[in-house]
């Protein structure tokens, strides 16, 4: 009966969010996926294509495979240095250390800078630092690369840092003060218990890693735009460019977002699947 | 005694990686005094009498690209859509949480769905329907910021409510609320602290995004960050100069507000990825 009278309610508690969740996101994709199998200029003209789209994003130049290449090989190399660089930090920023406060502040700071800002300081460091030797940043796909790895660390690292402090201030000081008194040394402590005991936080934090390094874009465009020749764009740059740079093309991008969708769909629910399956074990 | 010298040593460690992390900024801040011309070849170089322009940068920086229009923008659509998000979304999370159908629990995945799926996949889909629908306007972004925002709030409203007895609902019914007292006089209270969580990481989104405004109102409205991508895109060669001051202006109303809820941004940071 109480279910009934909350029922009542559904036009004032849900509609608004529905309307706004179906026009925002439902309708969109679902035209994207219908449009990907479609050639088309708006969205009125659409001609039905099959998977010719699916072809083209791989057969009329290399740029999507290349900028999947290198989007994978960022995200590897961030994924792994932002995570290792959070943790041993929280490690540190845990123990009775002074000045912790002050420091889990300044660390964290960054990441409230949007990604378009963060992609132009970095631009004027990164170029002070090669005009010493006649190099900007677009001379050379490896300055960008590099430069993207350390932007992505820059901006990620206080995130995870608060993660993984929350992880382990969870932890109990009677299994820790136990793992002292039976001799355990501090390597012990760190695989058998610290590790262990923080794969929640691990889950997460792989997880955010991953999916913010594989969907860069902001970053992207201002620090190099994909210069030179396009060597530094990531996916979701080679996206945009291939929807509103070329003409006639806008099939072949949403062709190219759909796969885009799927990888990264596939690759986050695998890592929580692991990594959650690790919490359950231990 | 080994304990002290270690964390001498960490205290050691964690104030040079603190220099090095505040020193990109305090970069920018310095070439935002230089003339621009003086930017590219030294920017690690303080200011001296001969490349000291003054406010000159913040000044031409805030007139080429609108800056203050983009920061009065920048300010309305966050404040009112994570408002928006915020009373909403706390709703229709408590309901679908309550109300057990079929339909609520595929509402429920499609929203949780809609968290991993990149924005390029719906962006130009969605900015066509934003378009015929007449949304491409500070107001109607607003309504597309609800529906793009829905997918974590719901989650982490509901992650919460989930752990509310409903104990005190049925009290508040019987003592004569309806189902809207009861939602914000009983339940709302409750999920504050979420309430606060959900509002920053919103906060910290809608502040800082590039790409939907831009595809969305670009054309009529700037944002911050469309100001200052303008800035660097549609305008020839770059002057360092003014850009160097719009990042600076940029960053400050971001540091203001880290400062004033730090506690809270720290905390909703670290208690939203519990629950994730």
């Amino acid at each position: 009966m109480k279910i009934n009278q909350y029922r009542r309610y559904f036009p004032i508690f849900v509609a608004p969010c529905l309307v706004a969740f179906l026009i925002a996101f439902v309708i969109p994709f679902v035209m994207g996926l219908f449009l990907s199998f479609t050639e088309f200029r708006t969205v009125s003209n659409a001609q039905f294509v099959g998977i010719e789209n699916y072809i083209r994003a791989f057969s009329d130049d290399s740029g999507f495979l290349e900028s999947l290449w290198f989007t994978v090989k960022f995200a590897i190399i961030s994924v792994i240095t932002i995570n290792v660089f959070a943790f041993f930090l929280a490690l540190i920023l845990t123990k009775s250390v002074p000045g912790t406060k002050l420091f889990r502040t300044v660390f964290f700071m960054p990441n409230l800078i949007g990604g378009i800002v963060l992609g132009y300081i970095w631009q004027v460091i990164i170029n002070g630092v090669l005009y010493n030797f006649n190099y900007s940043i677009t001379s050379d796909p490896t300055f960008g690369f590099w430069g993207l790895v350390i932007l992505m660390n820059w901006q990620m690292i206080g995130y995870m840092m608060i993660i993984y402090i929350a992880g382990i201030q969870n932890i109990s000081t009677d299994i820790l003060e136990a793992a002292k008194v039976d001799g355990a040394g501090g390597f012990v402590t760190l695989t058998k218990i610290i590790i262990p005991s923080v794969m929640p936080s691990i889950t997460i934090c792989l997880f955010l890693t991953i999916t913010n390094s594989f969907k860069l874009f902001d970053q992207n465009l201002a620090l190099t735009a994909g210069a030179p020749a396009n060597r530094t764009q990531m996916v979701a740059l080679n996206i945009y460019e291939t929807f509103y740079s070329r003409n006639g093309y806008e099939g072949v991008g949403q062709a190219k977002a759909v796969m885009f969708f799927v990888i990264v769909a596939v690759i986050a629910l695998a890592q929580l699947y692991l990594t959650r399956r690790k919490e359950v074990e231990n | 005694m080994k304990e002290r010298f270690f964390n001498t040593l960490y205290f050691f460690i964690l104030l040079i990686l603190s220099v090095l992390f505040i020193f990109p900024v305090f970069v920018v801040v310095i070439n935002s005094l230089k003339f621009k011309f003086s930017i590219a070849t030294a920017p690690f170089v303080l200011p001296n009498a001969d490349t000291f322009s003054g406010i000159e940068n913040y000044t031409t920086g805030i007139e080429t690209t609108g800056f203050l229009s983009a920061l009065g923008w920048s300010l309305f659509i966050t404040v009112f859509s994570v408002g928006v998000i915020i009373v909403f979304t706390s709703m229709t999370a408590w309901y679908i949480t309550r109300v057990k159908s079929l339909f609520n629990s595929l509402l429920y995945y499609a929203l949780v769905f809609s968290m991993i799926v990149p924005f390029q996949m719906v962006m130009f889909t969605m900015s066509k329907v934003a378009n015929v629908l007449r949304l491409d306007n500070p107001l109607g972004i607003i309504l597309i910021y609800l529906g793009f925002g829905a997918g974590l709030s719901v989650f982490m409203f509901s992650g919460f409510i989930k752990t509310v007895p409903r104990t005190i609902e049925e009290a508040a019914t019987i003592d004569g609320c309806n189902t809207f007292q009861v939602f914000w006089l009983v339940v709302f209270p409750v999920l504050k602290p979420t309430a606060i969580t959900v509002a920053i990481l919103n906060t910290m989104w809608i502040w800082n995004d590039y790409l939907l405004p831009y595809l969305v109102i670009g054309k009529d409205y700037k944002t911050i960050p469309i100001a200052v991508q303008y800035l660097k895109g549609g305008y020839g060669s770059v002057d360092m100069g003014a850009l160097m001051a719009m990042l600076v202006l940029s960053i400050i109303p971001v540091v203001v507000f880290y400062l004033l809820c730090q506690k809270y941004i720290i905390k909703g940071v670290a208690s939203g990825a519990v629950k994730g």
